[in-house]
């Protein structure tokens, strides 16, 4: 393979965190370094004007939080979720039915709201109790029907959502959501403004998402590592290794499939709360049958079960859809223009103009780097190293000649 | 009941399967099984491939409830409990094909077998509280206890479809009697073995007796079942044909004809 093939299998062996080990604590403080450095190098680099940039990574953010919810449904206890998105909504509207005035025009009559932080908790609840509440009746099933459910349930929920108009407004969604606030802020040289104490102060600049963002995803990290390497994460792992041979053993499977879909769920749930915080509205629209595939795009290409791995997956994904995908069509003008190709951009008959072009393919540009990643990663940009040892199945093996030869020779 | 096909009833069996019929559709798998189990003593399930053999272990562990009768262990009739219950209760049993979490070291797959004796909840694994810490510490130093009470301490670290052949067996049983059995079923323990290893897993079972364990097995190798049980059932079609100490069992007619008549 390339050099760059080469670098990143390098790279994916010192951040593939072992089953066998404790997170790689040097992944975490790599991690944790970059998301402190991040927003001093946006300002910096852009001259105090950086607020776009680290808004970017805030919205990253977001899908990172679902994919390392996902991760817990379908990496550790291999239940195949293609609905996913249906809790992200239910999260963004409990945070929408909490923090606005929406209620107001509702059969119900009178507006509820509640702080960012209780909401987030509250969300995380609701989705959850959702989780549950899909997983009783389907949970039985296997493989593809539960996918099946899943997806069934990911495409009701939206519509819920669009044709109960009394209470959301239907298509065109609830807007005015409350800012998270903090009870007070010390505000004074480091931000640029004059020394004081301000009571109740509402978090409105990007850099302020942005820390919220970290601690939630720094907290979740820590919570769903906690899991893994805990009775409940093993349990998870035996009923996606062998269902059968789990329950022989104890393990109540049922109640821990149900339990994996709850607590994805909930991770959705924050993860949807904080999304109507900073964009301020909630709409049906937002939470379709693409966002469950991105965020299964998300888990799978940065490698299944591996927390680093799905971090760099959503990351990835997230910037290659709204970041590289929508500056596609100008880059190539620019770029034909300079090979004197110029002639390309203009309309002409019915060709579009190169630039109109890219912009009608662009997903199929991102169907092509999904195939191309998928043929050369099939484990996953960072897989975990069971991952890894199953796709490569007989070709590399832990077991080394000598374990053999003492086996042979020592029984 | 029918007190002529029955052994003598002794006193307080560990289990008891009474009348057991399993049919699969059209199928009779087992048809009317009774015996006893007894404690502390290695008792074998012998018969024919096809027999019914595994098929009345997936019945006594839940995996396929009987269609009628009762399977009564340590006084409880359990008869349609689930596997995990089955196992919480007390029986734990190991695959004719294995089955060890593949993907899994083999310290894992020990630790997932204590799941049904630990307690912490998840509260305890999201926070790793005090508590949970001390049970890991417990799970993981019983689950080295038991990788080298089977002899295959070295492989802790090894994921489990890495292991020779003949550990990934033992490892099985480690997983077993990590769920704390009273009584341990082992499907067909010394398939694939050679002569030095059956000997070893001989030695192994009887030590797994010592520990207070009962063990229930299929087993097809006559050298086995003869050198280690105290007693045997004898199945054929589904139905039992014969019961008995080894040396009876040996002499009945029915057996030699179902069975050792075609490998003696």
């Amino acid at each position: 393979m390339s050099r760059g093939g080469a670098a990143l299998s390098t790279l994916s062996r010192v951040w593939q965190t072992d089953p066998r080990r404790d997170p790689n604590p040097l992944v975490y403080t790599v991690l944790a370094i970059v998301a402190v450095a991040y927003p001093i190098w946006a300002q910096v680099s852009t001259g105090g004007q950086g607020d776009f940039l680290i808004s970017v990574l805030a919205d990253a953010g977001v899908y990172i939080l679902l994919a390392i919810g996902l991760n817990v449904v379908v990496g550790f206890a291999g239940l195949l979720d293609l609905g996913y998105a249906a809790f992200f909504a239910i999260g963004a509207y409990s945070y929408a039915f909490f923090a606005s005035n929406q209620l107001l025009t509702t059969p119900l009559g009178f507006a509820i709201h509640l702080p960012f932080w209780i909401v987030l908790l509250i969300a995380m609840f609701i989705a959850a109790g959702f989780g549950l509440v899909l997983g009783a009746p389907t949970l039985r099933l296997r493989g593809d029907y539960l996918a099946i459910v899943t997806l069934g349930f990911g495409e009701i929920v939206p519509r819920v959502f669009r044709n109960l108009a009394d209470w959301t407004s239907g298509v065109n969604g609830i807007s005015a959501l409350d800012k998270p606030s903090l009870p007070f802020w010390v505000q004074g040289p480091w931000s640029g403004d004059p020394f004081a104490v301000i009571p109740d102060f509402k978090i409105i600049n990007p850099t302020g998402f942005y820390v919220i963002m970290v601690l939630l995803l720094g907290t979740c990290i820590v919570l769903v590592n906690n899991l893994r390497r805990s009775r409940i994460g093993r349990a998870w792992m035996a009923v996606r290794e062998d269902e059968v041979a789990a329950a022989a053993m104890g393990v109540n499977t049922v109640r821990l499939k149900l339990m994996a879909f709850a607590i994805g769920a909930a991770f959705s749930g924050f993860a949807g709360a904080f999304y109507g915080a900073k964009l301020s509205l909630v709409s049906p629209e937002n939470f379709g049958f693409s966002v469950s595939i991105t965020i299964l795009v998300m888990v799978v290409l940065g490698g299944m079960g591996n927390i680093p791995g799905v971090i760099s997956g959503g990351l990835l994904i997230y910037l290659i859809i709204f970041i590289f995908l929508p500056a596609l069509p100008p880059l190539v003008e620019s770029w034909a223009e300079s090979v004197g190709l110029g002639s390309l951009i203009a309309q002409n008959g019915d060709w579009p103009g190169i630039g109109q072009e890219v912009q009608r393919l662009k997903f199929l540009i991102f169907g092509l780097i999904l195939v191309l990643t998928m043929l050369l990663r099939p484990q996953g940009l960072i897989p975990s190293r069971a991952r890894e040892q199953e796709l490569t199945k007989g070709v590399q093996e832990d077991t080394t000649i000598e374990d053999v030869n003492a086996e042979t020779t020592g029984a | 009941m029918s007190p002529g096909r029955r052994p003598e009833i002794e006193p307080n069996p560990i289990l008891r399967v009474d009348h057991a019929t399993k049919r699969f559709g059209g199928l009779v798998a087992v048809d009317d099984v009774s015996f006893d189990v007894q404690r502390n003593q290695v008792f074998a399930l012998i018969g024919p491939n096809g027999a019914g053999k595994t098929t009345l272990f997936n019945s006594i562990t839940g995996i396929f409830p009987p269609t009628s009768g009762r399977v009564i262990f340590e006084g409880q009739d359990i008869a349609g409990a689930k596997p995990h219950q089955a196992a919480a209760l007390g029986i734990a049993r190991t695959f004719q094909n294995i089955r060890l979490f593949e993907y899994m070291s083999a310290l894992d797959n020990v630790r997932v077998g204590q799941h049904c004796r630990t307690h912490s909840k998840l509260w305890d694994s999201l926070f790793k509280t005090p508590r949970e810490r001390a049970e890991e510490r417990e799970i993981t130093d019983r689950a080295r206890e038991l990788l080298a009470f089977v002899g295959i301490e070295k492989y802790a670290e090894s994921y489990a479809r890495n292991l020779p052949y003949g550990s990934q067996r033992r490892l099985e049983i480690a997983r077993a009697l990590a769920t704390r059995p009273r009584l341990l079923l082992l499907d067909e323990p010394a398939a694939g073995f050679t002569p030095q290893e059956k000997v070893e897993l001989m030695r192994l079972v009887e030590k797994i007796i010592r520990d207070g364990i009962t063990v229930f097995l299929i087993e097809h190798d006559m050298k086995v079942v003869m050198g280690i049980s105290r007693r045997i059932v004898v199945l054929d079609h589904g139905e039992k044909i014969a019961e008995g100490p080894p040396e009876e069992v040996r002499r009945n007619e029915r057996v030699i004809e179902a069975y050792l008549g075609k490998s003696a």
